[in-house]
This record gives C-alpha cells, sequence and structure tokens, in this order.
C-alpha cells in the first residue's frame, strides 16, 4: 500500500501545482484578487505533499520491499541501512523525485518565508515555480515513475552501485540537488519580476538570501563530490573535467556571476537586465546538466541507464522553460529602467569584470562539455579532455582571481586610482615576493601552479583586508562572509597549485617483504591479506610507511569486489598528515606474484576541499547576515553606506 | 522587436538545444555512418619514430608499419573517456588476433600505465606522441581514432570515435581486407 499511497500523493502534487499556477495566472488578472490568498497556502501543501512521497520512497527502500521495481533494480537486503537509505536516490527515478521534492519544498519555503518581495511579483513567481515543477511531475508520472510494482516478486534484490556504497555519497547528491534544484527560485524570481515589471533593488535583495542559500549547497556538493572522486575512484585526481562533473560546475559558476550582480542591483540599483539574464542561465545550466547526465548522450565515467524517450521528455521541458524565459525576456527586458552609472575605477566595475570572467570560463566550460555532440554531429564522437579546460580555463581563472584582489577594496560608485594603488600594495608585494620565492625554490614548475602560488597569499591578504581597522565584533556578518568566502578561494587556489607542481608519484609492480619510495616516504609491503565485508570481499595491502626516522603508520589499500552486482572496485589508502596525504591505491597482480601499487604524495592537497569548505562557511555568514538584517528592518540605505565605508 | 539584440540568446540557446535533439535522434548510430572517407585512406603513413610511451613497451615508428603483417593503429590517451569506453572492443579485437599498436597522445607515463592497468592492455607497441605531430600528420583529429595500415604501410581505413560492439566486425572485415 505503501507504493500507492506515494504513487497517489504524487499525483495529488502535481494537481496542486496545476492549481497553483492556474491559480496565480488569475490572480494576476483584473478582478482575481480574492484568488490571492490561495497561491501562498497551495505552494506550501503542495511541498508537504511530496514531501510525503518521498518519504514513501525512502520507507520502501529502507524495508527492501522488492516488489517495488525501482528497490528491486537498486537495492538487497543484506545492504548495510545507510545504503538502504541512500539507495532511494541512487537511482534516475528516485533521484528525479528528490528534484521535484526540492523544487516544491523550495517554493513552500519561499511562500512562507518571503516576505518583503511585491505581493503580485511573489505570486508570479510562485506560479513560474509551479510551472517548472509541473513539467517535471509529468516526466516522473509518465516516463519515470518510481513506485512502479513489480511482478513476480523477485526473492532478492540487484543491489546498488558500489561506487554509491560511501558514506560521503550518500549524502553528496541531495546536497547538490538542494543547490542544483534551488537555484530553480532565482528562474522563477526572475519570471516573476519580468512579468510584472518589478525589477528593481527591493526584488534583489528579496532574492539574494535564495541564492545564496541555493549557492552554499552547490559549494558543498561540488566540493563533496571532488573528494569522493578523489577517494572512492581510485585515480588520485581531484577533477576529471568529466561532462557530470562540468554539469554542476556550470550552475556553481552561473550562480556565482549571479551572487556579485545581484549585489549590484542591491545596492546602487545597476545591471538589472543583465541580473535577470544571470537567473535565467543559472537554472538552465541546472536543466542542461540534468538533460546531458539523464539522457546518456554525452560519454561520462558516470554512467546512468539511459532512455531515448526520457532524453526527448526532458528537451522538451528544456525548450519550454528556457525558451519561454527567454522569449519573455526580450519582450519584457527592455520595459526595465537602466540602472544608475558608474565610473571605471569602481567597486561595480570590479563586479562587472568578475562577472564577465565567470562568464567567460563558464561559456569555455560549456564549449569543452559540448564539444564531443559537435563533432558526433558530424559523425565523429571526440573528447576534449583535461589538457583543453586546463588550458583555456586556468588562464581566465587566475584572472579572475588577480581581480578579486582589487574589487573589494573599491568604493561603490567612484574611487581615486591613486588611493586604490595604496591599498593594493601590500597584497601586489606579497605576491610579487611569493613568485619569486617559488622561482627560486622550485624552478621549472608550470606556469599555472606557478602563477597560482603566487597570487595565493596575496589573495589571503587581500581578502581579509576589508576588516582591517574594523571593530571586529561589530562588523556585519555579510562582510565576514566575503572575507572568508574570497580567503576560501585562496587556500583552495594554493591547494591546487600545490597539488599540480609538487605531487610525488610512484607506480610499481612489488613483491611482499618490498620497500617503496616515494617522496621522502618510505613504505614497506607487509603482504596481503583477505578481507571479507558485509557484501563485499576484498584483497588488502598491508603496508607501513614512514617518513624520515618519523614514527611508522599502517596503510590499507583495498581491491574490493562487491557481491551484488559483482562489481570490482578500489578502495585507497589515505594519510592525511599537516602538510599533504600519502595516497596508496593497489592494482592487479600479476603472474609472478607482483602487486601493483600506486603511491602518491601530495602536498597540500587538503587546502583545496578546505577551501571550498570555507567558500560554504563564508556564504552561510552572509546568508545569517542577510536574513539578521532583514529581520531587524535595518533601512537599506544604510547598508549603502556601510558598505561604502568599508 | 525594436532591439534586436535581446533576441540573441534566444537564438543562441535554438543552437545548443537543436544541436542536442540533433545528438539524441540521430546520435551513435550504426557503423557505416561513422566511416568517414578520409583523404588518408589510401595514403602512406607519414614518416614518424615515436619514443616508447610506457617502460617496457617498443615505441611506435612508420618502419614498423611497413613489415609485410597488417596493423590496427589506435590513437588513444588515458584522459580521454570514450577511450575506456572503447577498450573492451579492442580487447576483443586482440583477442581475435589483430594485432594493435598505439599512439599516446599528450600523455604522461604514469597516467598511461594506470590506464592500462585499469582498462586493460591490447597494445603491443606504444609510441608517444607529446606534441601530437604524429596524430596530426596521420589525419586525426581527436581521440579515439582507430586506423588500418596495411602490410607496405598503406592506411587502409580510418575508424573516427570509439569503436562499439557494433564496429567490431566492420573493423575486422576492414582488416581481413587489408590482408
Amino acid at each position: 500500500m505503501i507504493a500507492e499511497g506515494g504513487l497517489a500523493l504524487l499525483w495529488l502534487a502535481a494537481s496542486l501545482s496545476l492549481l497553483q499556477l492556474a491559480a496565480g495566472w488569475g490572480a494576476l488578472r483584473p478582478g482575481g484578487e480574492q484568488l490571492r490568498a490561495v497561491v501562498r497556502p497551495l505552494a506550501v501543501v503542495q511541498g508537504l505533499v511530496v514531501g510525503l512521497a518521498f518519504l514513501a520512497l525512502i520507507w520502501l527502500f529502507l524495508r527492501t520491499d522488492l516488489s517495488v521495481k525501482l528497490v528491486a533494480a537498486n537495492s538487497h537486503s543484506l545492504k548495510p541501512w545507510l545504503y538502504k537509505f541512500a539507495g532511494a536516490w541512487g537511482n534516475h527515478e528516485g533521484s528525479m523525485l528528490l528534484w521535484v521534492t526540492v523544487l516544491a519544498v523550495a517554493g513552500g519555503g519561499v511562500a512562507l518565508f518571503e516576505r518583503r518581495l511585491r505581493q503580485d511579483t511573489l505570486i508570479a513567481t510562485l506560479a513560474a515555480q509551479a510551472a517548472i515543477g509541473l513539467g517535471f511531475y509529468a516526466f516522473l508520472l509518465f516516463a519515470s515513475n518510481p513506485f512502479t510494482r513489480l511482478s513476480p516478486v523477485p526473492v532478492e534484490g540487484n543491489g546498488l552501485n558500489p561506487l554509491l556504497q560511501d558514506p560521503g555519497l550518500a549524502f553528496h547528491p541531495p546536497t547538490l540537488y538542494f543547490g542544483y534544484v534551488g537555484i530553480s527560485i532565482a528562474f522563477s524570481f526572475a519570471v516573476g519580476a519580468l512579468i510584472t515589471r518589478d525589477v528593481g533593488p527591493a526584488f534583489a535583495r528579496a532574492m539574494r538570501p535564495w541564492v545564496l542559500a541555493a549557492w552554499i549547497f552547490l559549494t558543498l556538493g561540488i566540493t563533496a563530490g571532488s573528494y569522493w572522486a578523489y577517494y572512492e575512484l581510485g585515480w588520485g585526481g581531484w577533477w576529471f573535467w568529466d561532462p557530470v562533473e562540468n554539469a554542476s560546475l556550470m550552475p556553481w559558476l552561473a550562480a556565482t556571476a549571479l551572487l556579485h550582480s545581484v549585489t549590484v542591483l542591491a545596492t546602487r540599483a545597476g545591471l538589472r537586465a543583465w541580473t535577470i539574464m544571470l537567473a535565467v542561465v543559472a537554472f538552465s545550466m541546472s536543466m542542461i546538466g540534468t538533460f546531458l547526465v539523464r539522457s546518456g548522450i554525452l560519454t561520462s565515467v558516470h554512467a546512468f541507464a539511459v532512455d531515448p524517450l526520457r532524453g526527448s521528455f526532458i528537451l522538451g521541458l528544456l525548450t519550454l522553460y528556457i525558451g519561454g524565459a527567454l522569449v519573455l525576456f526580450a519582450l519584457r527586458v527592455k520595459t526595465v529602467k537602466e540602472g544608475s552609472t558608474f565610473e571605471i575605477v569602481s567597486r561595480e566595475a570590479a563586479l562587472v569584470i568578475n562577472n564577465l570572467l565567470l562568464s567567460v570560463i563558464l561559456g569555455l566550460v560549456f564549449i569543452g562539455t559540448l564539444y564531443p555532440l559537435v563533432t558526433q554531429a558530424f559523425g565523429r564522437e571526440i573528447s576534449v579532455g583535461p589538457p583543453y579546460f586546463n588550458a583555456v580555463a586556468g588562464p581566465v581563472a587566475l584572472i579572475l582571481v588577480a581581480v578579486m584582489v582589487i574589487g573589494p577594496m573599491l568604493r561603490w560608485r567612484r574611487d581615486e586610482a591613486k588611493a586604490l594603488a595604496g591599498r593594493i600594495s601590500i597584497p601586489a608585494l606579497i605576491s610579487a615576493a611569493s613568485l619569486l620565492l617559488v622561482v627560486l625554490l622550485a624552478p621549472g614548475i608550470g606556469w599555472l601552479p606557478l602563477f597560482g602560488l603566487a597570487l595565493a597569499p596575496g589573495i589571503a591578504a587581500a581578502s581579509v583586508a576589508p576588516l582591517w581597522r574594523r571593530n571586529l565584533r561589530r562588523t556585519p556578518f555579510f562582510i565576514w562572509g566575503m572575507v572568508i568566502a574570497h580567503l576560501g578561494i585562496a587556500v583552495s587556489l594554493a591547494g591546487m597549485a600545490s597539488e599540480s607542481a609538487f605531487i610525488q608519484e610512484t607506480l610499481v609492480a612489488a613483491r611482499p617483504g618490498q620497500t617503496v619510495r616515494v617522496g621522502a616516504f618510505d613504505v614497506h609491503f607487509d603482504g596481503l591479506e583477505p578481507v571479507v565485508g558485509p557484501n563485499w570481499t576484498a584483497i588488502e595491502a598491508r603496508l607501513t610507511a614512514r617518513r624520515g626516522t618519523g614514527s611508522p603508520f599502517a596503510m590499507r589499500p583495498q581491491a574490493r569486489l562487491f557481491s551484488s552486482p559483482p562489481t570490482p572496485t578500489s578502495e585507497s589508502a589515505i594519510r592525511t598528515l599537516w602538510d599533504g596525504q600519502l595516497y596508496i591505491a593497489i592494482g592487479n597482480q600479476d603472474e609472478q606474484g607482483r602487486t601493483q601499487l600506486r603511491l602518491w604524495w601530495k602536498p597540500f592537497v587538503t587546502l583545496i576541499w578546505l577551501g571550498g569548505a570555507l567558500i560554504a562557511l563564508g556564504g552561510l555568514l552572509a546568508l545569517i547576515g542577510r536574513v539578521r538584517r532583514e529581520r531587524r528592518g535595518r533601512p537599506e540605505e544604510l547598508e549603502a553606506l556601510a558598505e561604502a565605508a568599508a | 522587436m525594436k532591439r534586436p539584440i535581446l533576441w540573441v540568446p534566444l537564438a543562441v540557446v535554438a543552437v545548443i538545444l537543436a544541436l542536442f535533439a540533433t545528438a539524441l535522434f540521430f546520435g551513435p548510430t550504426d557503423s557505416t555512418e561513422k566511416a568517414v572517407k578520409s583523404a588518408m585512406v589510401g595514403q602512406p603513413v607519414p614518416d614518424f619514430d615515436l619514443a616508447p610511451a610506457v617502460a617496457g613497451r617498443p615505441g611506435l615508428s612508420s618502419a614498423a608499419l611497413r613489415q609485410g603483417r597488417p596493423h590496427l593503429v589506435n590513437v588513444f590517451a588515458s584522459w580521454c573517456i570514450p577511450c575506456r569506453a572503447e577498450a573492451a572492443q579492442l580487447a576483443e579485437l586482440a583477442r581475435r588476433g589483430v594485432p594493435i599498436d598505439a599512439i599516446a597522445v599528450r600523455d604522461r607515463p604514469e597516467d598511461l600505465a594506470a590506464f592500462l592497468a585499469t582498462y586493460g592492455d591490447p597494445f603491443r607497441a606504444i609510441g608517444a606522441d607529446l606534441d601530437r605531430r604524429v596524430q596530426m600528420d596521420i589525419g586525426s583529429a581527436g581521440v579515439p581514432e582507430t586506423f588500418i595500415v596495411d602490410g607496405r604501410g598503406i592506411i587502409r581505413h580510418q575508424h573516427i570515435g570509439a569503436i562499439t560492439e557494433s564496429d567490431v566486425p566492420t573493423i575486422i572485415s576492414a582488416y581481413e581486407a587489408a590482408r
């Protein structure tokens, strides 16, 4: 009955979203004022109902109800409960249900908590959100029903893809989805504001916390996904420019640009059309990412079930929503007043440059990701790979972070170039010194890591500069947020540059008893042991590593074989030290009794994810600051003054 | 319609969506379409001599391709994702007795070794093409591509993109024809 109940709830939620769209439409027409009162409650109830449907699916997975097709295909009674739980979204149908759940819950959240937006704009926003929801409900109900029964009922399920049986991954997709789909709120806000011609600072201030929240989740999701790929895939890399990774990076780039342009709109009433455009692009990138992943038109290491019907369905939704929003944009945006002007040397100008550079990176990643499709249209299937992405996106990203040094130090509207030169002299000196230091101490490293290492300390110094001569206890949270997020970029950049410049790698076929050297470490191969887990067996290498005369520690990389479905995976052994990570993976055994060992010493690699966490923390602080300020109802003019005084 | 520039985003998106639709509906189809008419077919392989790409395996030179036996030459890279997808088909070809040599494009020995350890290693010789020069000379625009070279060093067949299961018979017959 649970499955039927879930399906009924899903139909109910779909009907509610249709009602919400119709009521919103009616409420905005002349004479429809009495409908206004129902739109908010409808959005809240829709969120609750679809939330219940999602809980029903989780319940089915926890109980391993094998009469449900999805459970039988993706779960197994022997699986640890955490993975039964996570199995609910570790598959196509479940993840699409999660998608609409986040969509509806975010819409319900806006209906509950948004108090500052003009009422008609809010109603138009909720109607837009319902329109998006409706399409994805249709997709679920007609092409991806998660509650389909299976007859005859199998004795045992097929199991979950073992790569996904990892605690980190249990929560990686929901986090990413909160960001991915949460950004739909920005899209709906943009559509709503275009409909009611309400694009202005008040609208921007209302939209900002929602963009921030989605962006925090995206940042966390990407960071966690990168770490997961790093330790689970056993290739030792932290970013592969895989289409699925790019699908999460592209909305992040657009959302980051949006976060900065929305500040210009909120504070200085500028960049109106551009901000609307970015809001549309950000969610479009989420939908395109979903399409690329779900349709299987790009070859990726993340293999998902491919179904042409589903692909065409999502493509239809893409066309409808993106096309509709852009038609509305073209028709309405000229009625949007142009914002106030600013000088070349000003905070606004720096943010415009930030936006342009982020857009360029976004465009380059987009082209690189779709390149195989273009060539395929001419009968070939070719991927461009990391050499392309690193070569084109790397330099632009370095310019972007260099601009980041200057931006926060500029005043709004206009600033003096001379005064600016004084303010950036310290970070510039620090960067010059570290450039010199790196060139002297580590000659011959690539120029991307070289400039990364040179820029990182300067950016770190510049990012804390806004705190200079402030009373730290009275510094607004959103300033703290900016400082910590920018610091996170510097930390992450330092990690990436250090890892790619100083990585030490050893690949050997070793016999037990041998000692292998990697970097400053001596790793002794003690032997191989078979190990058995709840639903896997493994060959485990026992290794003892020590640096110089330091104390030895054990490393236990495994080559695992999961029983259902039978899949080999590599469980690398990672030892985190203060200055980097020792990373060991094992490969195959050969006829002569040798085992392939792949060892890396990765100096300061952890900074990459620490930086990512700092960026998300900065976003969280900014979000808290914005919400608290809103609660206090402090006039926004004061905010502008406070930022100008910074 | 007074400001045409406002319609540019819509036009751009229309092109992208059309591309998606093309890929979705006319995407990876049967192998005959993938076998493009290459200008290199019928031409002798250009002269080259590539150093070994991994330790313990010979490199690849054009002279080695002119010794009387036909060869498959696979242009690949460890960073190329379609190459992973085609590894199983190459293994199948090798199992059926087709000699396979490889040109590794812009690759590092340690990455290559890991790739071969993970995805299988059907190659007899692997030449390191660090600056893509040989890849360009032989008429390959990207990875993966596969050439069939006959015993006199003449290119007989060029396959662009990953070899899928349905391509295997085509490759086999092209190889048989080159004997």
